[in-house]
């Protein structure tokens, strides 16, 4: 049931995606001072959604495995914010391009890229310390705890880097950052789209996780034996 | 009401279960000998007994309460593998401590009487570094004894000791069990634990697979539970 | 109460025990030496521009000597299984971690007021102008320094590779608190005084100090035991 849902959500992305693309890059005009780079924006910002909408999904797993100690909870967090990690470094790789378009360098430390890259740090860290653990059940108690602090973390991280840049001005980024109307369909269609392939990502990253731990019991049993 | 009582115990690495569906008890006075091949949970059970670790299911209960809660660790004594005391503290200081933390009414007083009772009193101020091994281990028993505790929980105590050391916590159970106290170890040395024990529990592969009276031809024959009750 | 006698209980213990031997506490001094050091070779302490950014570059040098007194707090509890008895010890989990937290915020604050004068003389920096400002920020600033290297000592208490991991996860998380310490800092030395433009970031410090101590004396108990 599960491997249906998977293909046909993949197949809604796909479809969302192409129709998406051919959007972006046939029918809609260049933008009047930046030129083609700008439809980069229609994937870094849903990236960027998307990868926030994973780390809640996250934490709020982690919670509901210290509430019920079900590894089900577990196993959907570590799926959910390995995909995330991949969308924000998504973010990261499209903001870098469109800063060396735009401004002829790879990295600015503008405030919202100085976030994502923060943000990213702290994830990193998330599937690390998993890394580190080998026994199943402390491995979910100790990330699960983990994963709550960096949540907490991530808003004021955000906020912090926001008013150091407010307080040492950086070139803007966005110029801007106006959208034209007639843009919006795409862009909230394209994170729909990045939506969708976010869950497809993580469905089976699940099965993989849930796999791999029917494997380790299988070994634990053998080796009791 | 019994002393310490596991009920429907399962405990999961994963989904793998080191623990099944244990049902234990131990009346008040009642000194529980945990026997079983490694490996077969004693120090799992042991530990979440202590209150260590939590069960997956199932529930344990000393003197009908949870072992969490503050009132009964306060009731509880533990030695497990390690001695569970500071090398760079003196014995003293180290029995001071853990009758402060245990809100005994004179710390000091309670620490010169354990280490009396331990034969440590001449190297109360020694630091545990340079204790030998077996004043180390005597230590732990102390701290172990040291609040009164009603239940003593053992994690194989007679592995690892020098005979001085076993004679000394030999001693210090028949005294505790003549008081009333309850006491569960686990353990190999199947001879110095039938010789205190008054009930056997087997543990096979995470289940129980005896839990009765010790009986005059255990105590003649340490290996007679094994060979009846363990599978291959 | 019975939570500050045992937090007090535990808090001497500790810092009776490290005291006794002095090895966290002597590296962390030398380490923090040495990155000052250091830094002056990456910059040029004679500069004005230098002298500006001095209090960021303090509050690295705190943040590097201060991990490695803090990732000791519950390393130190494993030999011998001594974090067994403390778990078994009627004490709650708020009290133990308060207990840890104190001794620790008392040893890396005592690092952090003998490299001050040293920092003073290499910079050629005046911090004596606004000293209890500046004191108040060393306080709020270590605080959180000290509260999330301590919940993450307990973290990784068991972990493969610890020493490598509590550094890893602790500074990420750290940034906004070493953000306002470092701002802070830099405008206390350069005469600015506390509020107005920088109240926002004395706001911050504190927000990430009150949060981060409630969530882990919440959390310290299921970190240990479940």
């Amino acid at each position: 049931m599960r491997e249906r849902l998977i293909y046909g959500l993949g197949a809604i992305a796909a479809v969302l995606l192409a129709r998406n693309l051919y959007s972006i890059f046939m029918q809609l005009p260049d933008e009047a001072s930046q030129g083609m780079i700008y439809r980069i924006i229609f994937f870094h910002v849903p990236a960027a959604i998307t990868a926030m909408l994973c780390a809640g999904v996250s934490c709020f797993t982690s919670v509901g495995y210290l509430l019920t100690k079900s590894l089900k909870y577990d196993a959907i967090s570590v799926s959910v914010t390995e995909v995330g990690l991949a969308f924000l470094a998504a973010n990261l790789v499209t903001g870098s391009i469109w800063g060396r378009i735009i401004w002829g360098i790879w990295w600015t430390w503008d405030a919202r890229l100085t976030s994502a890259l923060v943000c990213w740090l702290l994830y990193a860290g998330y599937l690390m310390l998993r890394r580190a653990i080998e026994e199943p059940t402390a491995r979910a108690r100790i990330s699960a705890v983990f994963n709550i602090f960096a949540f907490v973390d991530v808003p004021i991280v955000i906020f912090s880097i926001k008013w150091w840049r407010t307080q040492h001005p950086q070139p803007v980024f966005w110029g801007g950052g106006s959208i034209d109307p007639a843009m919006y369909l795409t862009a909230a269609l394209n994170l729909v789209a990045l939506i969708l392939l976010a869950v497809v990502l993580a469905l089976i990253r699940l099965r993989q996780e849930e796999v791999q731990r029917e494997i380790d019991s299988i070994r634990r049993y053998a080796h009791a034996v | 009401m019994n002393a310490v009582a596991a009920e429907g115990v399962w405990k999961f690495y994963g989904d793998y279960p080191a623990l099944r569906d244990v049902i234990l008890h131990a009346e008040p006075g009642a000194c529980l000998a945990l026997i079983g091949r490694n490996g077969a949970g004693k120090t799992t059970l042991l530990r979440i007994i202590g209150g260590f670790s939590k069960a997956g299911r199932g529930q344990v209960r000393i003197f009908g309460n949870d072992p969490r809660e503050t009132g009964t660790r306060r009731r509880v004594g533990w030695i497990g593998h390690g001695i569970s005391v500071y090398d760079e503290l003196s014995a003293l200081e180290n029995l001071t401590l853990f009758g402060r933390l245990y809100n005994l009414t004179d710390p000091h007083k309670s620490a010169m009487e354990w280490l009396e009772r331990t034969g440590l009193d001449r190297v109360k101020d020694g630091l545990v570094r340079e204790f030998s091994r077996g004043m180390r281990q005597r230590l732990a028993v102390a701290r172990a004894f040291l609040h009164q505790p009603s239940v003593l929980l053992l994690d194989e105590p007679f592995t690892a000791l020098d005979d001085r050391a076993i004679a000394v916590l030999q001693r210090l159970l028949r005294e505790a069990l003549a008081e009333g106290r309850t006491v569960v170890m686990s353990t190999h040395q199947l001879r110095e634990a039938l010789e205190l024990a008054t009930h056997v529990a087997l543990l096979n592969r995470g289940k129980i697979a005896f839990h009765g009276e010790r009986t005059a031809q255990m105590v003649a024959d340490p290996g007679w539970v094994y060979a009846h009750y363990d599978e291959a | 109460m019975d939570f500050f006698r045992q937090t007090l209980v535990i808090a001497r213990k500790d810092l009776r025990a490290e005291l006794r031997t002095k090895e966290a506490i002597n590296a962390s001094l030398a380490f923090a030496l040495v990155i000052l050091v250091l830094f002056s070779f990456a910059f040029d302490p004679l500069e004005e521009q230098t002298r500006e950014m001095s209090g960021g570059l303090l509050w690295i040098v705190f943040a590097f000597a201060g991990t490695l007194v803090l990732n000791r707090s519950f390393a130190r509890e494993v030999p011998n299984d001594c974090l067994d008895a403390l778990v078994a010890a009627p004490i709650s989990g708020a009290a133990l971690f308060m207990g840890k937290a104190l001794a620790n915020f008392v040893l890396v604050i005592s690092v952090e007021l003998v490299s001050l004068p040293v920092f003073g003389i290499f910079y050629n920096v005046h911090w004596t102008s606004q000293i209890w400002s500046l004191l108040l920020v060393l306080a709020l600033g270590t605080w959180g320094l000290t509260v999330i290297g301590t919940i993450f000592s307990a973290l990784t208490v068991n972990i493969r590779l610890r020493e490598l991991m509590a550094p890893l996860l602790v500074y990420p998380m750290l940034i906004p608190a070493l953000m306002s310490a470092m701002k802070l800092t830099m405008d206390l030395i350069a005469g600015k005084p506390l509020g107005g433009e920088n109240e926002v970031w004395l706001r911050l410090l504190v927000a990430f100090d009150v949060i981060f101590t409630a969530l882990s004396l919440v959390l310290l108990e299921t970190v240990l035991v479940g």
